[in-house]
Order: C-alpha cells, then structure tokens, then sequence
C-alpha cells in the first residue's frame, strides 16, 4: 500500500509538471503568444471566441502568477479552451469523443504485443540457438526498425488497398452507429485490425528482446539448474522458475514503454483515418488548432501516468516484496 | 582501446558498421552525385524506370535524389542529437549519481517524470510554437529523449562511484568534476556509446514521424517530408508504392544496423552473455551442440563424435527428440526403444550413464 501510495505521488508530480510545462511553453516561445493568436486567427474567429479562447488560456494582461493559478483552477474545472478546428466546442468535449478509441486500439494492441512478445521472448530463450532463436528475435528486430506509420502505410496499401479485405479508414462502417450489437462490434474489430496489426508487428520486437534477454540471465541462475535436477518438468521450470522471475523487469520495462507506444500508435491513427487522438492531433496541427493540441498532451498524458499506476497495481501482485 | 578492438571482433557489430557506413558516404557525398531533389523534373508519378530509377513523385520530382539528399539531413540531426542527448544524460546520470543525497533525489525526480511523459504530443505541442526548422526538430527530440540516458548512466555510476579509485582520487584531493569526467566517465564507454546509439536510433525515428506529422519544415528535404508529401499526394490511392518504399526502408535499415551494434556492444561487454558465447564456442569447436540450458550440454546431439562422447558430462534434463534421433554412439547400454522412450517420465535427472 505505501509502495502504490508512493507511486501515485510521483504520478501527481509528473501530472503538475505537465500542467506546468503546458502551460510556460506558449509563454516562453519567440513573440508574445496573446498577440500571435490574435494574428494567427484574426478573420477566422470572432472577436468574442478569440477572447474567450485568451480568457482560457489565462493569456491576460495579469502578472503570470496569477495567469498560472486562473489556468490551474479552469483545468479543474475540466476547462481546456475551445477548438479552433472544431469550433466552438470545447476541447474536453473533442477529446473524450476520441479517447475511448484510442484506449482501445492502442490498449488491446499492447497487450497482444506485450504477451506474444513476452512467450516468444521465453521460447526463444529457453532453446537458445534453436530455430525460433535464430529467426524470431532478428526479423522482429528488422519490423520494429520500420517507423510504425510506415508499415501500417504498406499494410493499408497491400492488404486493404490491394488486397480489399480491410476497411480502408475510419473505426467502423459509416452506415452503422455506434450501439452495442454483434454487427457493430464484428465491424469495429474489422476497421480496428490494420492499425492494431500494424503497432502490434513493429512493437513486437522490443518485448520479445527484453525479455528474451533477461529470461538468458535468470537461465543460468543455480536455482534453475536445481529444478532441472529435481526432475520437475522442462515446462515447469520454464514456466515456473525462469519466465516468472525474469517477467518482473519486464513489467517495470511495460510501463516505461507505454509512451512510446502510445505516440507510435498516434501515427498510425493518422494513417487509417482513425478517430482517435492521433488523428485529432494531425488535425490540430493542420489547423493550428493550439488549443486542442495542447489539450491532447495532456489528455494522453494523464492516461499513460494512469496506465502506469495499474501496472505499478500489477506489480504488486507479481512481486510479494513489495507488499511489505 | 580495449572495448573497441573487441567490437569490431563481432559479426554483428561488424555488419551494422558496414551499413552505417555505407549510408555516412552516401550522405556525405551522394547530393552532389543526383539531381536536384526538388526540381520538378519529369511527367508525376512515373513508375521505377531506367530514367528515375526510383519513379517520380505526384509533382514529378526524382524519387531516388530525395531518398539520397533526405539522408543528409536525417542523419545529421539524428547524430546531432545522439551526442547532446549522451551529454546530457551523462552529465546528469553522473551527478546524480556522484554527489548523491538531495542532488540525487532532485535529479533522479527530473529524469523520471521526464522518462514518463509521452514525448511525441508534448514534441508536437513544442514543435507548434517554435519556428519549423531542422534545428527546432533538434531541440524539441533533445528535450523529450535525455532522460532515459541520465536514467542508464546513474544507476552505473552508482556502482562505480563505491570503488576504491574513486575513493582514492577524492583522498588525493581532486576535484569532483574531474573525478566525475576523467574518472568516472571512461569507465563507462560502452555504455555511453551504447547510450548514444540509443539516442540516434530514437531521434531518427521521432523525427520522421514529426516530419510526418507535417511539423517540420515540409521544403527541406528529409525523409521525414518525403514521407509526408507522399501521404499528402494520396501515394497508397494512387498506387504509387515506389515513393514511399525507399525512404521506409533507408530509415529501417539504419535503424537495423544500429540496433545490432548495440547488440554486439551487449555480447561484448556483458560477462553473463559473453561467458556463455565463449563456451559456446568451446563446446561447438569440440563438436557438441550447446545444449538449451547452458551449462547443460545436449546428451546425445546427432553431430557428435563417438571420440568426443566420454567429454561429455551427464545431463540434467535431457530432452527426449534427442534420444530419439541419435545415432547409438556407445553401444553399452543400448539407447532406449521409441516406446521406452515415450512410457519414461520426464524425470531423466538419474539416467544410466550411457557416457561412461
């Protein structure tokens, strides 16, 4: 309990220094930011949504303390500012239409990544210089060199362009409306499984190595070579012995890699037209749409703390000297 | 230098510096050796043909000079890069890690929650605001990528800070920064150079995708843009494979070949790996096939030699293919029938010693 206490005052912190950083890096760049949005989008907006987009972003003539602690207390209140490219809703309102697709994709690509990942990385471990060894971990190494855009590009012209068997874009049929029925999911599981393949192929690798490796180390520990003595089972020691001590860096590895992850999957919604965060952030940068970028950083930013938090959970399930 | 010379003992690292190398030449002198890359040359769209080798993009530029000129400056900001980025986290790693107590609880804060904040949105948000040039891209990929060095470099300087010559430099009086760079530092070079390989591996990659992204400066001609016009000229709905194809694989490859240095930087410098490799070698030299689980060797490899056999040591857990496929090398006792085989537990810890 303290360790998981621990941890989530750590998150708070990197939370705040989000917040923080997100809110000094349109003060700090070149220019004074109050008038370069007023040049940016003079003509585009009217001069009503233009102050209170300012009015927003704390971007007043008041001194910057108190500019920061006006941002603070319009953050709590869930306040983000209005999309430029989506005016005149709010940010929250066209961000929280996208998150659940993007915690969907890029979760379920993960954990299949991350499990198929982690057995290939045991196997190939556990019959080292065998034909999986020789294969697996360098072709995977070569996929996961490839940006994550490109390949999902290449999967998107081979198989769904050429091919025709997937959905070119979009996350589910447009003459189907979201509702909890069998078609809809069947559909949605179909546009979803380009982009999921592509994150899944080009992440598969980093897994499969770490663990891989770590699984080399635990190996040659004595207490392996006693089970082996004993008699248990190949699988038993495999499974029991090696693979489950040489998870646990892994799942610490798991929560560091969620970020990268996340802003490869960013990428590859961009390529399927997936109404995701990715997609909104191309959007945003189109149209310069500052606020709902800077709204995006923090939304994904305060899911991959949150992500981090439940395997900090994980951990303490896997790891009984946590417990303590 | 000791380390290097074992480096380019290794296959692996020997073939990724090939690579490397052969991308630095074409970098280096290949925009002088094609077209304009920006010249709207020929009809849009031609595929690859003995004219453009590479075909043409929509706007009838040469695929293959935009591949070529994109290296210079992908490359160049990716080892730019690599080496403020190995500055910096070994500058802080090792301060951290050196003077510890509240500097190392400071900095070791900084490092992790810079360790966790999603770099691409908080690089995009950065990218916005800033004026979009290759140096601009350079400062936002420093800014979100230092941190994992810093992270890397203070845990081994946290070991290395307790030996004896670091104890002995500070009796003799010393100053700490030079204890820290000249002392401490040189000890560490294959993980800094490890470190460094990391960087450039990250920044290439981060920068193609925020070129992607449209943040770059979309008239300079990097891999990123290639990738970027070919999105924005609908590549895939025209079938126009060929202006996509060569830049995805020009950054895989480098990234490739400096992944596997850092692989062969690992086996060089890891004892556990290296140890294992020695023996492997050993044990293959002497005809043996290593067996799964080192330091067990495989009973009865079928390559074995009758001469060799009494060098082997009894197995721990002999799989029971083996068994089956080997040739009865030693004929006392005779080796098991396939159903004795399949009948036995897998409980082989005690078997009779057919070696002997």
């Amino acid at each position: 309990m303290k360790f998981l206490l621990r941890r989530l005052g750590f998150y708070v912190l990197a939370a705040w220094v989000s917040l923080t950083l997100n809110f000094f890096i349109p003060r700090l760049a070149p220019g004074d930011p109050a008038s370069a949005l007023q040049a940016t989008f003079q003509g585009k907006l009217d001069p009503a949504a233009l102050e209170a987009m300012k009015s927003a972003f704390g971007l007043t003539d008041e001194p910057l303390y108190r500019q920061y602690f006006k941002y603070l207390g319009n953050l709590f209140q869930g306040d983000l500012g209005i999309s430029i490219a989506h005016f005149p809703a709010p940010v929250t309102e066209v961000i929280s239409e996208a998150l659940l697709w993007t915690l969907l994709l890029a979760g379920v690509s993960v954990v299949i990544s991350f499990s198929v990942g982690t057995i290939l990385g045991i196997l190939s471990a556990w019959r080292r210089g065998g034909w999986l060894d020789s294969i697996a971990p360098a072709s995977f190494i070569f996929l996961g060199a490839f940006p994550y855009f490109w390949l999902a590009m290449l999967l998107l012209f081979v198989l769904g362009f050429l091919g025709g068997w997937f959905p070119l874009r979009h996350a589910y049929s447009d003459t189907l409306s979201p509702a909890l029925t069998l078609e809809f999911l069947l559909d949605a599981i179909h546009h979803a499984f380009l982009p999921a393949l592509s994150i899944v192929i080009a992440s598969l690798g980093g897994w499969l190595l770490s663990m891989r490796n770590t699984m080399i180390g635990v190996i040659s520990e004595d207490y392996v070579t006693m089970a082996q003595a004993k008699g248990l089972s190949s699988r038993r020691v495999m499974l029991n012995y090696a693979a489950r001590n040489a998870l646990l860096p892994n799942i610490t590895g798991f929560g560091m890699a969620l970020g990268f992850v996340l802003s490869g999957s960013l990428l590859t919604e961009i390529v399927f037209s997936y109404p995701g965060q990715g997609y909104l952030l191309f959007e945003a940068v189109k149209s310069m749409d500052y606020p709902l970028m800077q709204g995006l950083f923090l939304a994904i930013t305060v899911a991959v703390l949150a992500a981090n938090w439940f395997v900090d959970i994980a951990y303490v399930f896997l790891d009984p000297r946590t417990r303590r | 230098m000791n380390f290097f010379h074992q480096l380019l003992g290794n296959r692996k690292a020997v073939i990724g510096l090939w690579v490397m190398a052969a991308f630095a030449l074409t970098a280096l002198i290949g925009p002088w050796l094609v077209r304009d890359p920006a010249d709207f040359l020929a009809d849009p769209l031609l595929p690859p043909n003995s004219e453009y080798w590479l075909g043409t993009t929509r706007q009838g530029q040469d695929v293959f000079a935009q591949t070529i000129c994109g290296a210079r400056m992908s490359l160049l900001i990716g080892f730019f890069v690599g080496v403020v980025v190995v500055f910096i986290g070994a500058t802080v790693g090792i301060a951290a890690g050196f003077f510890g107590g509240w500097v190392d609880d400071a900095l070791s804060l900084l490092t992790n929650v810079f360790l966790i904040i999603p770099g691409l949105p908080l690089a995009v948000v950065l990218a916005a605001y800033l004026e979009a040039s290759p140096l601009s891209i350079a400062f936002v990929l420093i800014l979100t990528g230092w941190a994992w060095n810093a992270r890397v470099v203070r845990a081994q300087t946290l070991s290395i800070a307790k030996k004896d010559f670091v104890s002995a430099a500070l009796t003799s009086g010393e100053s700490k920064w030079r204890i820290m760079f000249w002392e401490i530092l040189p000890n560490m070079t294959s993980l800094v150079v490890s470190g460094f390989i990391g960087a450039v591996v990250y920044a290439i990659g981060a920068q193609v995708g925020l070129e992607f992204l449209g943040m770059g400066d979309v008239s300079e001609v990097t891999w990123g843009t290639n990738l970027f016009w070919a999105a924005n000229n609908q590549a895939l709905l025209t079938e126009s494979w060929w202006t996509i194809v060569p830049t995805g694989v020009s950054v895989a490859l480098v990234g490739f070949a400096l992944v596997m240095i850092n692989f062969a930087i690992d086996e060089v410098t890891n004892p556990k790996l290296k140890s294992e490799a020695d023996f492997r070698k050993v044990v293959l030299a002497e005809g043996v096939e290593p067996g799964f689980s080192t330091p067990v060797l495989k009973a009865l490899g079928e390559r074995t030699q009758p001469t060799r056999a009494s060098l082997r040591p009894a197995p721990l857990d002999a799989p029971i293919t083996p068994v089956l496929a080997a040739p009865p090398a030693v004929s006392n006792p005779p080796p098991p029938t396939a159903e004795q085989v399949a009948d036995t537990p897998r409980q082989p810890s005690i078997k009779p010693k057919e070696e002997a």
